[in-house]
Parts: structure tokens; sequence; C-alpha cells
């Protein structure tokens, strides 16, 4: 069901790329890459993998659960794994390019980056996502994109991973049917 | 002389008749529909459903559909008169009797000041003179302050109008003291009821000792505290000839004690509460205070030892041993709460519900032990039978209703059957010949009978 | 998924999965507590009141910083010097709490059923921080915690619990947690102090440390002065001499376990406690991550007002 927007080669291609353009930026090299639990920190290693080809020293990776820092717990269920946060490297002085899947309101990545904050003063903070599907609430801006995917808000934007998913693509999903009303919050 | 052992406000005489309602009586060998007549407090007449002419000045109720049962005898209740009157009154506690069917009640001597001398005694009938709505008897103490040392005047204390005596709330732990008692009580007559218990068993024990205590690690009482004691009295009696009547029993132990004492010839008998023949220690898994008491609710296999008990006659009479607390008594954890339960309002409906309906007990088994603690006592409290003042009680077997839901006749609140949905609900109760008790429901459809006159003498919620 | 809440007052709230994912967010705050900056700001603005009837350093504090951790405002208020001294009920207590609006309420009683009560009488969710002799359930989880750290899965774990049973409320919650999770358990003590019918918990009951051998894990409950006094044990000698864990009864795989405070000399010998086989160390650690997992699941967590997906 849904649209694929991105396939197989889409999303290697568009990952490679990124990787250059985070190469160029920061071209001395002092860059750690963090992602976003689940799937931010799956494109996170792949991005490493593939920044690791053309930067020396290797560059760090690390991840994280953001769910101690999210503002909008009334909104979101509690996910149903429980992960935790990684950094084991020092956080001072570097450029920390924050991953994600999909850049939507932005309060995700709000919540990254006052976490990463927690571990310590990176010198700047840059945000990589695969995809923009746009509708801000925070002013938040990535500074590398895969693709920007207009949509609207009864949309939904699925970006799967071999590694949970079981295959590689983005689609985009109607969640609704025009005449359902949006869902309200319910009791768990 | 033992007419003078029951005191209570004089009301005025019913003149009522109850139509068609069924009559089971076992001690009048009633049990089949009559109508009921009754003319200055008395049984007038008994005849076939719809024989009797309507009585002049008098009310009708249509009771078809209805029991009509001899109003109960409950010889073991807590007023808290004197010193406690914030958990209930004289007035309160008959009010509450009279709600449950019962036409009499013996109240119990643990009071502030105890009950140990004759001029708190006498200061008591007078209160009972003005305020009880059923006769009550009284127990008076078996030692001074319930100190279980020094006797009280005993004879003093007959002559005062006490039915017997009783240490209830504490054992007599000296068995010198009881013998002393026991061989006391030839001289001035009256029943000596005991509260058994081996404080150096129960110690600071809040509940049955078994599986439930080891999970929620509070101290336990095990049935031995109450059976050890039974047994060593039950053999002080025998030796001493004396009549000892065992309260609240709790465990098949003591069961087996006082069937082993009858069988030996003593002049024993026993009593059985209503929570203890219907719940388990099981129910205290909530840590409800409710469910804590003296002697505490125990295991199934006590359930069913007391109930098959009752029906052997064996235990002679259920006491519902109502033990008013104030709610913030007993809103507190459950081992700081204070022990007990009220039962006055509940007693016939808990035991309809949970065993005839259930077909454990037979009904007229049931209405036979509810009644049989006056002859235990010596109480002249009469059948159902002409010439007779009547003792009465209508009840409607199919009406359920929610225990505590309309609140209590009780000033207090503390019953283990609070929030459960009961069946037989009592209709309209007659305490030696006056009208004790209608409930609301049931007078305002009386009055809305086009035959009835006005109901200012009917008590009503 | 699980449910959690609305209160934690007994292990019997939790099923094994509840308890697992409990493990889990804690291994999560666990990484908190490693980091410079020890704070998350998960309970930002919510108040948690930690009330307590009676003495406790450990877990009062434990439970103070795993609030704090969680960036909320804690109030305690200790039995002694507070209006509850001056007679002032459980119930009246409770419900001038309820001005401070809180989140939770974490209460520890001498009273078995205290913090179900509690619940009763507040919104707030409610943690049972110790009733009487009845439950610790926080301290079974740091328990389990700990265990599942060195061991793995617990299934098939023989864990033996030794000591005054009766008066134990860590060893009921134990009993349960450690079942839950698949372990076979055995309580062993003088017999004045093992509950009849203990076996109804779900464990076997031994008088002597004779199959002490079985067990993959020792855990090792306070002996109290006051035992002796009572008569429950005749001397501190004899019970030492049938019951004091020392290294000589440990086989050398045996794990060792203590609630705390330890009475050094009486239930365990200076040398078991600082043996490397005692993992006492690790369970105070674990004290504040599991206690911030708990407040996290029942504030946040799976019983927050959702939209399903």
């Amino acid at each position: 069901m849904g649209t694929v927007v991105l396939d197989r080669d889409d999303m290697r291609r568009t990952l490679v790329r990124i990787a250059h353009e985070i190469a160029e930026k920061n071209p001395d090299g002092a860059v750690a890459l963090v992602g976003i639990h689940r799937r931010g920190a799956v494109l996170a290693r792949r991005l490493q993998a593939l920044t690791s080809e053309l930067l020396e020293p290797a560059v760090p990776l690390g991840d994280l659960d953001i769910s101690f820092y999210r503002d909008d717990y009334s909104i979101r269920p509690s996910a149903p794994v429980v992960l935790a946060t990684h950094l084991e490297f020092p956080v001072d002085h570097r450029t920390i390019v924050i991953v994600d899947d999909v850049l939507y309101t932005g309060r995700t990545v709000r919540a990254a980056i006052d976490e990463v904050f927690d571990y310590g003063r990176p010198a700047r903070v840059q945000l990589a996502v695969l995809v923009d599907r746009g509708h801000r609430e925070l002013p938040i801006r990535p500074d590398y994109v895969g693709k920007n995917i207009p949509t609207s808000q009864e949309e939904r934007v699925y970006v799967c991973v071999d590694e949970i998913d079981g295959e590689d693509e983005v689609k985009i999903e109607s969640d609704l049917s025009p005449t359902q009303p949006p869902p309200t919050p319910r009791l768990a | 002389m033992s007419s003078e052992r029951l005191f209570h406000r004089a009301g005025r005489p019913a003149e009522l008749l109850i139509r068609g309602a069924y009559v089971l009586d076992p001690r009048a060998g009633l049990d089949e529909p009559h109508d009921v007549l009754i003319r200055a407090g008395c049984i007038a007449e008994l005849g076939s459903p719809g024989s009797l002419p309507a009585p002049e000045g008098g009310e009708t109720i249509e009771a078809a559909g209805k029991h009509l049962f001899p109003g109960f005898v409950d010889p073991h209740v807590h007023l808290r008169t004197p010193g406690q009157e914030y958990k209930e009154s004289i007035d309160t506690g008959t009010a509450a009797a009279a709600a449950g069917g019962f036409c009499a009640v013996i109240a119990m001597p643990n009071t502030d000041p105890v009950v140990d001398e004759a001029p708190v005694l006498r200061s008591l009938v007078e209160t009972a003179r003005r305020q009880a709505r059923v006769p009550v008897g009284f127990l008076a103490s078996i030692t001074r302050g319930l100190d279980g040392d020094e006797l009280t005047e005993m004879a003093e204390l007959r002559d005062a109008g006490a039915l017997g005596f009783t240490d209830d709330g504490k054992p007599v732990v000296s068995a010198g003291v009881l013998r002393k008692a026991l061989q006391y009580q030839r001289l001035c007559g009256g029943v000596i009821s005991l509260h058994e218990e081996d404080p150096e068993l129960s110690r600071d024990g809040a509940m049955h000792e078994g599986a439930v205590s080891a999970r929620l690690g509070i101290a336990g009482i095990p049935s031995l505290s109450e059976s050890t004691m039974v047994a060593r009295d039950a053999a002080l009696a025998a030796y001493e000839g004396a009549r000892v009547h065992f309260q609240h029993l709790s465990c098949v132990e003591s069961v087996q004690a006082l069937a082993q004492a009858k069988r030996a010839g003593a002049s024993v008998s026993g009593e059985v509460c209503p929570h203890h023949l219907t719940l388990t220690d099981d129910i205290v898994r909530t840590l409800d205070s409710r469910f804590k008491m003296n002697p505490p609710l125990r295991a199934e296999s006590d359930r069913r030892a007391l109930v098959e008990a009752l029906k052997a006659g064996v235990i002679d009479c259920v006491a519902t041993d109502h033990a008013p607390h104030a709610g913030h008594e007993k809103e507190v954890p459950f081992e700081q709460a204070p022990m007990g339960t009220t039962g006055l309002e509940t007693a016939f409906a808990a035991l309809f519900t949970e065993l005839v309906m259930t077909g454990e007990l037979a009904l007229d088994t049931v209405i036979e032990r509810m009644t049989a603690g006056a002859a235990l006592y010596g109480l002249p409290v009469a059948p159902i039978a002409p010439s007779r003042l009547a003792n009465l009680c209508l009840v409607d077997l199919d009406a359920r209703f929610e225990v505590g839901a309309e609140g209590y006749m009780s000033r207090s609140a503390n019953s283990c059957f609070h929030g459960r949905t009961l069946h037989g609900k009592v209709l309209l109760t007659v305490a030696a010949g006056t009208v004790a008790y209608t409930s609301r429901t049931f007078a305002e459809a009386l009055a809305k009978t086009p035959l009835s006159g006005a109901a200012d003498h009917l008590t009503t919620r | 998924m699980s449910r959690i809440g609305p209160h934690l007052l007994s292990i019997d709230d939790l099923d094994r999965a509840s308890i697992e994912r409990i493990l889990d967010r804690a291994e999560s705050f666990d990484e908190v507590s490693g980091r410079e900056i020890k704070k998350v700001p998960a309970l930002r603005g919510r108040t948690i009141v930690n009330l307590f009837y009676e003495s406790s350093t450990r877990t009062s504090s434990s439970f103070e910083l795993a609030a704090k951790r969680l960036s909320a405002d804690v109030v305690s208020i200790r039995s002694q010097g507070s209006s509850v001294d001056k007679g002032e009920s459980l119930k009246d207590t409770v419900q001038t709490l309820s001005a401070y609006d809180p989140a939770a309420i974490v209460i520890r009683s001498p009273y078995a059923g205290a913090a179900g009560l509690v619940a009763r009488w507040t919104p707030a969710a409610v943690i049972n921080a110790g009733d009487g002799k009845h439950e610790h359930p926080t301290q079974a989880l740091l328990d389990v915690f700990t265990l599942r750290r060195r061991l793995g899965a617990l299934d098939g774990t023989n864990i033996w619990i030794v000591g005054d049973l009766l008066h134990s409320r860590v060893a009921r919650s134990d009993i349960l947690a450690f079942t839950r999770m698949g372990a076979t358990v055995t309580v062993c003590g003088p017999p004045t102090l093992i509950p009849r019918e203990i076996e109804a918990l779900g464990c076997r009951a031994a008088t002597t440390l004779e199959r002490l051998g079985e067990a993959d894990v020792v855990y090792v409950l306070r002996m109290q002065q006051e035992r002796m006094r009572d008569s429950f044990v005749p001397s501190l000698r004899e019970y030492a001499a049938r019951y004091q864990i020392t290294p000589e009864r440990l086989l050398p795989g045996q794990l060792l376990m203590h609630p705390g405070p330890v009475n050094r000399g009486v239930e365990l010998s200076g040398e078991a406690i600082d043996s490397p086989q005692a993992l006492i160390g690790a369970q105070v650690r674990a004290g504040v991550a599991v206690r911030m997992a708990v407040l996290y699941e029942l504030l946040v967590g799976s019983t927050s007002l959702a939209a399903v997906a």
C-alpha cells in the first residue's frame, strides 16, 4: 500500500551523496555521527561506513534514545522496545551530526540536541535527514537532506531499512479516508 | 424475676393484620401461609390466608409473597454505652437491631466504665427504658475492670438485672479465677459467657495464622489460641457443674472441643457469627480493615465446620458480635485498626444469601438458630402463637439490596458486608408487641394503601 | 504491551513482561547515571512526595536521588518532627499533601497495606517503599536487575534466601519476583522464623544449610538484635553457628546478596561481605537506576495517554 518514493538504489545513492556532503563540509574531520533510535541510528551506522572511506581518522558513531527528553508524552505512545543512549566518545569541541530518518515537526531533533548538550559542549551541531516532509513547528533546519517530500498532515512517511523492516525503501501512505476524523488520544 | 431482665422503651401496642405471609416459626410448628392478627401487641389469632377481618383502628398489611419469621434474638452485641457513644448508643444500636429483624439483644459489658458494679448497671437499665427500641438484656463482667483478677459482686449484679456475666473482649486467663466464678454461679445464677483466647498464643496477631498471613507478613492468631481455652474451660465447667456459653466460635478445633464437652454431659452452649459462617481469611488479602475481627476470619475448612456444627446443633445459636467502630478508627492500616464488624442489619440477609440460597443450610435451621439465643439465656421471648406477645419480622426474600448503599441505622459503618448485594430485606419488625421498625420503602407503600390510617406509630428511616 | 501501573504496591502488580520492561528501562537510566550530567528532563515540573514513616537512609535517599535525576521536584517527609508525629492520621496527611498536587507518592510505613490505603485517597501514583513486613517491591526489582546483569535470564536459577523470613518484606517480594522470573527459591532459617505455610508463596523451606550447595545464589537477610530478645533465636552464637554465611560455607561459583544494611558478624562474616562473590555493592548501585525506571514507567511510560498509531 502506498507510493514508493525512494527505492533501494535511490536510498543507497542518496546516502553516498550525503556522506560526501558531510566530508566536504567538515574537511578537518573532527566530526561524529549520532543517530536517533531507531532508524536514524541504522542510517547513521551506514553513513559512518561511507564517511570512513572519505575521512581520516574514522568517524565516531553514537546513538540516542530521546525518550527522556521528549515534550510530547501525551501524543505519542512509549516505544514498545526499550533502548538506551550510547555516546562513548567526548562530545566537547566536536562537530556532531545528528542523523534521523524523517524530519517533520522538529521536536525529536530538539530533544536530541538537548540530550547531546547534556554530554558536553560540541563546537557545532549539524543535522542529516533522509527525508524532510515539511510542517516544522520549531526553528530547526537540516544541513543534509536526502529528499524533500512535501506531504499533507494526513499522510505518513515510512522509512524502511533492511536491519529492522527487511527492505530498503521510503514510501508515503495516506493515513485516513477523507471522511474520517483525525485520531483522538485514548486513555491507555 | 426473669421478665425484669429485658428493658426497653414502652411503645404503642401494635394493632395489625398481616395478611397472607408465609409464616415460618419452627418453635411454634408453623410452616405455611397465614393471616396473623395482632391486637394490643399480642397475637390474637392465626387464620388461613384471607380469612381474618381487618382490625378497626389498625393497619392491614398485604404480605402475600413475603415471609414472616419469629423476631430474631442476638445474645452478643456491643452497644458501646456508657463511654463510647460516638460509635453507638442504645438508641442507634437497637434501631439497627430492629432493622435486622431482631426483637431482643444482649449487650456486653466492656464499656467505659465497665459494667462491673450495680450502680453502672442500674443506670444502663434506665437508659434502656428511655431509649431502647427493642428489649435489651445486659451481661455484667466477671472480673472488676476486666482485669482478670477479682470477681465482681455477681449476686448484687444479678439483683440489679444482669442476665449473666462475661469478660468479653478479653479471656479470663486465670483458670483459678474462672473456677471461682463458676462456683459462685451456683449462688447467683445467670449464664457465664466466655471469649476464648490464649494471649500467649494470640500475642500481637491481627488475623488467622495460615497461608494468607504468611503471604501478607501479618502476625497470625492460631486456631489453637481459641480451642485450647474452650477445652480448658469446658473441663472446668463440667467439673464445677456450671452453665457456660462459648462466644463467637471460629475454628474446627473449637467445634470439636464443644462437641466433646456436650457428649460428656457438660451444660455448655456455643454461638457463631454470620461473618465466620460466610467469610474466610482469603478476603483479608485485600488488607481492608473491615475484615479485621477477633476471633479472626479463618480457613474455608473452618467455615465449613462451623456451618456443619450449626446445622447439627453442636453450635446452638447465631450471634452477631455487633462491634461498631468509627470511620476514622477503621480507616487506618490493617494492623493498626481496632477489631470488629457491625452485624445487626445484615445478619439474616448474609446467612440467607450465602448459605440458604446456596443450599448449605435450610431456611428453617437459620430461623431456629437466630432465635435460639433466647432459651440459652432464659429469656421469655415468645414464639408466634395466639395470646402471646408479638415478636416477629416480615421479610421479602426476593428483594435485593446493596449493603450500606443507603447508609446504616447503626451510628457506625464498619460492616464486613459493605457493598455486597444481599437478598432478604426486612420490611417490618415487631418487638415485645410494638412495631419497632418499618423499612422506608415499605412505609411509603403502606401510606398509599386505602385501608391504612396515619402511620404515626410506625418507625421509619 | 504489558501494563505497568497506575501504582506499584506489590510485585503481584507486575507480570514477567512488565518486570523485564522496567529492568530494560533501568539499564537506560544506569547509562544516565554514568554521564557527567546525571539528569534527564523526563519528569520536569512534576512533584514527587516521599513519605517515610520509618527511618531509612538508604531507601529514602535512593528514591530522592532517582526523582531528582529525572528533574522532578522532591518533597521528603520523615516521621520525626513532622505533623505525622503529632498524631495526624495517614489519611489526613495524604489529603494535606494533595495541596502539592504530587504526581507520585512514595511511602514507607511500619504497617502492611499502608501503600494500598494511600492509593485510595490520592490520584497520584503510589509506590510502596516498604509496608510493614508485607512487601518491598523496588528492592526485589533491583535484586532481579543485579542478578540479571550477572547471570542473564534467571530461568532455572536456584536461589536460597537465608535468615529471618518471618519479619522480612524483602523476602516476600523477592520470592514472588524470583519465581516470576523463572527461578526456584528455597527459604532457610530457624524454625521459629520460617512462617507456617510459607510454601504457599511458591518456594521450598529448609531449616538447615545442609543443602546450600545446590544454590546458584545465596541471598542473606538481616538478623536483628530484637529477635534474640524475643526468643526467636536463643543466642547470637547459636544463630551464627547454624546460619551465618561465611566464605567456607559458600562454593566458589555461588553469588552472595544482601539487601543491606549488613550486620557484620551476625548473618554474614566480614570476609563474606568483602569477597568477590558478593554482589552487595552492585545491588546498592542498582537502586537509583531501578527506582528511576519505576518512576518513569508509572508517570510517563506505558500508562501515558496515547493515541494508538
